[in-house]
C-alpha cells in the first residue's frame, strides 16, 4: 500500500504507539465511531503502529475497526521514523496525527504528549480548513 | 484517563513533525475547551443552574469507567454543593457497548417525564442489567413514568438524534474516551477521581 494509492482524497495518517492501550475507549475506537464524519471529506484514515499483522488482525476484530491498520513491522519503524514520529528508546511509534492533501501534501500535524489521546477533534478542524482552502483555490 | 494517564504533560500545539525529532519540551499543553456551551434549555444539569463552578462529563451508560466515576461524581457533588452544577451528556460508544445506545435512550424517555437524573442514577447503579430492558421499566414504572409512553419512545428512537448531536458535540471538544470531564469548561485530562475533579474545579 501506498499514499499515492489515495491521490485525489485526504488521507489522515494516525500513528499511534501500540494495539490493546487498556482504557476503555482508545483512540482508534474513538476514530470507528467518527469514521462517518471523516467520509463527509472523502477522507481515507489508515493507522499505523510497529505492531506485527497478527496483532493488528485481532485488533481490528476486537475494536470492530472500520479502516486499515498498517504494520511498520520490518524493517521495524520505518515509515514511522520518515515522519519524525518514532520514539527510539522505547521503540514504539509516537501518537502522531497528519493530514495529507489530495496531492500528497501534509497540511496538518499534531504530536501527543504521551498518555495523552488527542480525540478527533484537530483531524475534523484540518478536514474543515482544507475544504475551505479548495474552495478558494477554485473560485 | 482511567488511571491510565498520569505522566507530565506537555506537548507542542502545530508543531510540524517534520521539523522536530527529539526535542518536545517547547510550549505548554492547552487541554481542548468544550466546544457546546452549557444550555439550561437544553442540558441536563444537577444543581443550581447558575452556580459558579461547572462539570460536565461525556459519559456511556454500559462504559465500566464511567460506572467507576459515578461515584466520584457523587461525592464531588456533595463536596462542593450549591458551589457546583454537574451536566451530564451522551457519548455512548455503540461500536464496543452493544447496550449503550439503548440505555441513553432510556434516560432520555425519563427525562421527557421529568426524571432524567433518577433514571440516569439507576442506570449506572445497575449496569450489569442493561441487557434486560424490563429492568429500566420496572423502575420507570416505579417512578410514576407512563411505562407505555416510555416504552414507546424508546422503541421509536425518538432521542437517538439528541443522543447523537451530544455526540458529535463531545468529538468537537475533543472526548476521547469515556468517561470525559470538562472542569469549567475546560478538558479534565487527570484522573477521573473526586480529588482531582474537586482541585481541576477550583483551580481552573
Amino acid at each position: 500500500m501506498s499514499l499515492n494509492d489515495f491521490r485525489g482524497q485526504p488521507v489522515i495518517l494516525a500513528f499511534y504507539p501500540a494495539d490493546w492501550s487498556p482504557v476503555c475507549t482508545d483512540q482508534l475506537s474513538l476514530y470507528a465511531m467518527v469514521m462517518p464524519e471523516f467520509k463527509k471529506f472523502n477522507a481515507e484514515l489508515l493507522a499505523i503502529s510497529v505492531d506485527n499483522i497478527w496483532s493488528h488482525l485481532a485488533f481490528v476484530k476486537d475494536r470492530k475497526l472500520n479502516f486499515p491498520v498498517l504494520a511498520d513491522f520490518e524493517p521495524k519503524g520505518g515509515v514511522s521514523r520518515k515522519y519524525g514520529a518514532y520514539k527510539e528508546r522505547i521503540g514504539e511509534s509516537a501518537r502522531a496525527l497528519f493530514v495529507i492533501d489530495d496531492k500528497g501534501v501534509i497540511r496538518w500535524s499534531h504530536l501527543s504528549p504521551d498518555g495523552i489521546n488527542p480525540g478527533a477533534d484537530g483531524i475534523l478542524s484540518a478536514l474543515e480548513n482544507l475544504n475551505k482552502a479548495q474552495t478558494t483555490e477554485k473560485s | 484517563m482511567s488511571g491510565t494517564t498520569t505522566v507530565a504533560r506537555k506537548r507542542i500545539t502545530g508543531k510540524t513533525l517534520l521539523e522536530t525529532t527529539s526535542k518536545e519540551t517547547a510550549g505548554e499543553y492547552e487541554a481542548p475547551r468544550l466546544a457546546v456551551p452549557v444550555t439550561p434549555e437544553r442540558d441536563h444539569i444537577e444543581g443550581a443552574v447558575k452556580a459558579a463552578l461547572t462539570l460536565v462529563e461525556y459519559g456511556d451508560y454500559q462504559c465500566p469507567y464511567c460506572g467507576a466515576a459515578y461515584p466520584e461524581v457523587k461525592k464531588v457533588q456533595k463536596k462542593l454543593g450549591s458551589e457546583l452544577r454537574f451536566v451530564f451528556r451522551n457519548f455512548p460508544l455503540t461500536n464496543i457497548h452493544e447496550y449503550a445506545m439503548n440505555a441513553a435512550e432510556t434516560a432520555e424517555a425519563a427525562s421527557a417525564q421529568g426524571k432524567f437524573w433518577p433514571m440516569h442514577d439507576f442506570l449506572y447503579e445497575h449496569q450489569p442489567t442493561l441487557g434486560n430492558t424490563s429492568v429500566a421499566l420496572g423502575y420507570a414504572r416505579k417512578l410514576g413514568l407512563d411505562g407505555q409512553k416510555f416504552e414507546r419512545e424508546i422503541a421509536q428512537h425518538l432521542y437517538q438524534k439528541r443522543i447523537k448531536d451530544d455526540f458529535m458535540g463531545g468529538v468537537r471538544s475533543g472526548v476521547n474516551g469515556t468517561p470525559t470531564f470538562y472542569v469549567n469548561g475546560i478538558r479534565h485530562d487527570e484522573d477521573a477521581v473526586a480529588r482531582a475533579l474537586i482541585e481541576g474545579l477550583k483551580q481552573t
